[in-house]
Order: structure tokens, then C-alpha cells, then sequence
């Protein structure tokens, strides 16, 4: 590993303890979910009515750290703070392990 | 910017799985010719960059949040095609995962955040540095390339979300889908985006760029046409 790709992880690895910010910031200032990605319950509040569709979808799937985290948004804050990192770094390694596999099936014409 | 299950019908998320398809089988044939061993390692910190900035939910005060993509500095540095194969490695497992942004909208949002996002990037980049090296020129064309890029993958989510209610409703007109029509998820998403969320796009491929120019200016690929010319 080169010294810049080193620096790169190291500051990719700031950002993951950082990102916690991410939830902080708009808990402070109020602010709700991204314009179009309501959950069931706060879109209701919003329109008055939950969209035939939308019922339809809504058990599709189950993601296993649904929302960046373990316990649901009822926990604490530093609960949510430790499970957004942990998070974070799961999605890093899956990332990388992605990113490998698929360099590894598509580019062997230098190996 | 992540559209969840429910929100689009069929006959939307449908067609655009399979666009998404064609720029995803054309993006693996295109790494596997043209990306080096040597760029793999980047390509992996550049799709692990992009899931991390979307970790950053950036308020608008008492109202809703939004995240840079990284998704323009992705193409500016590795090219369009390996962009695409980057964002939307984190898109798929954002989804899996996550649960952020929904299994039927998958080819939804691969084409608007991980394909439109990145080409229109590297455009604007191309076009706006011209035959120029100048640092002040790139900057501009970098910051322009994040901004416009990430600005123009809201609208599309903004009108995918919009043209719901148009096409898909109940008999008494009651929206099926996503229940806002054009005329307000155009303006809020794109106001949104203009005022605050692009701009810290902008910014991030700004500093990302100035970054590489001085440590691995080599590594740049939209750069690289004009160097093996000189």
C-alpha cells in the first residue's frame, strides 16, 4: 500500500467515526427525513392516508440493520451513535469485500 | 434521494431496472478493459468514500435532510463507467442491508444517483476545463461538476416521484404510489438541492480533487487524455 492510499484509509476511517454527526445535526436542528423517503407512519401523518401501493411494499423486505441501526430509533442518542458507527464500519467491509469480488471476476487479464 | 418500496409503480421501477441493466453490463465490460490492478485499491476506497458521505445527513433546519453522493468526484477521478460500478456496488448494499432505498426501486436508483449523476459530472468537468490546466479553471469545473451532477440525479428522483400520481391512482383518484404530483416535488427537491445539498457536493469534489492534483495527479483519469496528447 502506497503512502497516500494509506492517508486515504486513515481519513476514510475519521469519516466513519464522524458520521455519527450525521443523525446529531439534524436531531438538533429538527429537521425529519429526506424530501420522497418517509416511513409508513410519518407519511400518513403528512397526506392523510397511506397509498394502496405503498401497503402493498411495505413487508417486501426486512433489512437486517434497517436505518443505520439495531435497537429502532427509540434508544438513545449514544446508542444510536455507537450503532450508526458499528454501521459504518460494516458497510465498509462489505463494500470492500464487493468491490473485490467483482475485481476478481471481471479483471484477470493482468493476474 | 434514496427512493424506498411503495413509492413507485411498477410500470416506473420496471423499465428503469433495465436501463440500469445496460449501464451496469456495459460498466463491467468497460473496468474489465480499461481499469488497471494498480486503480483497484481506489476504486474500492472510492465506493467505500460514497457510502460514507451519504452517512453524513446534512438538516435544513426544521425540515428535511439530504447527503452529497461523492459520485461526481468518482467519475472525474476513475471515469464515468467505474463510477457507476462504485455507486451503485453501495447502492445495492445500502438497500440489502440498510434498508435505505427500496428493493423494486434498485434500478430506480442506481440510474439516478450511480448513472445519471456521475456522466453529467464528468461532462460538465470536460466541458467546463476545456484544453485548460489552469488550478483556477479546475477548481470551477470540479465544484460546477459535483453541483450540477448531484443536482440533476435530485430532479430525477424528483419526477419519477412526481409523475406518480399522474399514472398510477385508485378509481376515486387517490394516489397509488408516491401521492405528490410534479408541481411540488420538482420545486422542493430541486430548491433543496440548489440551496444547500449540492452545493456541499460541489465543495467535497472541490477539495477532493485539489487533493489528488497534488498527490496522485497521475491517477486522474478525466485528466488523462490531455496528458498522453502532450
Amino acid at each position: 500500500m502506497t503512502k497516500t492510499q494509506k492517508k486515504l484509509w486513515a481519513g476514510l476511517l475519521v469519516m466513519a467515526l464522524l458520521s455519527p454527526l450525521g443523525i446529531i445535526l439534524p436531531a438538533m436542528f429538527n429537521a425529519g427525513d429526506a424530501w420522497g423517503e418517509w416511513g409508513s407512519e410519518t407519511l400518513k401523518k403528512l397526506v392523510g392516508f397511506l397509498p394502496e401501493g405503498m401497503k402493498k411494499y411495505a413487508d417486501l423486505w426486512t433489512a437486517p440493520v434497517a436505518d443505520y441501526s439495531f435497537g429502532g430509533h427509540d434508544g438513545s442518542m449514544t446508542a444510536q451513535v455507537v450503532f450508526y458507527i458499528v454501521s459504518g464500519i460494516i458497510g465498509i467491509l462489505l463494500v470492500v469485500l464487493a468491490i473485490y469480488i467483482i475485481s476478481r471476476m471481471v479483471i484477470k487479464n493482468e493476474e | 434521494m434514496h427512493i424506498p418500496d411503495g413509492y413507485l409503480s411498477p410500470q416506473t421501477y420496471g423499465p428503469l431496472f433495465g436501463v440500469s441493466f445496460v449501464f451496469w453490463s456495459v460498466a463491467l465490460k468497460k473496468i474489465k478493459k480499461d481499469l488497471s490492478v494498480k486503480q483497484i485499491p481506489y476504486l474500492a476506497m472510492a465506493a467505500v468514500f460514497s457510502f460514507l458521505i451519504m452517512m453524513f445527513n446534512i438538516p435544513i433546519p426544521g425540515g428535511t435532510t439530504g447527503h452529497a453522493v461523492g459520485g461526481g468526484m468518482i467519475a472525474i477521478l476513475l471515469g464515468p463507467w467505474t463510477a457507476v460500478v462504485a455507486v451503485s456496488v453501495v447502492l445495492i448494499i445500502q438497500a440489502l442491508v440498510f434498508g435505505d432505498g427500496g428493493i423494486t426501486a434498485l434500478g430506480a436508483n442506481c440510474f439516478n444517483i450511480a448513472v445519471a449523476g456521475p456522466f453529467v459530472s464528468y461532462w460538465v468537468f470536460r466541458a467546463v476545463k476545456g484544453k485548460s490546466s489552469k488550478p483556477s479553471r479546475l477548481s470551477t469545473a470540479a465544484f460546477l461538476s459535483g453541483y450540477i451532477g448531484l443536482t440533476v440525479s435530485a430532479l430525477l428522483v424528483a419526477l419519477q416521484l412526481g409523475i406518480q400520481p399522474l399514472i398510477a391512482h385508485g378509481p376515486d383518484g387517490q394516489p397509488l404510489y408516491a401521492p405528490y404530483p410534479l408541481s411540488v416535488a420538482l420545486p422542493v427537491v430541486a430548491l433543496e438541492h440548489l440551496l444547500l445539498f449540492s452545493v456541499v457536493e460541489g465543495v467535497v469534489t472541490l477539495l477532493l480533487l485539489k487533493y489528488f492534483l497534488k498527490h496522485e495527479p497521475d491517477l486522474i483519469y478525466s485528466l488523462e487524455a490531455q496528458r498522453t496528447r502532450t
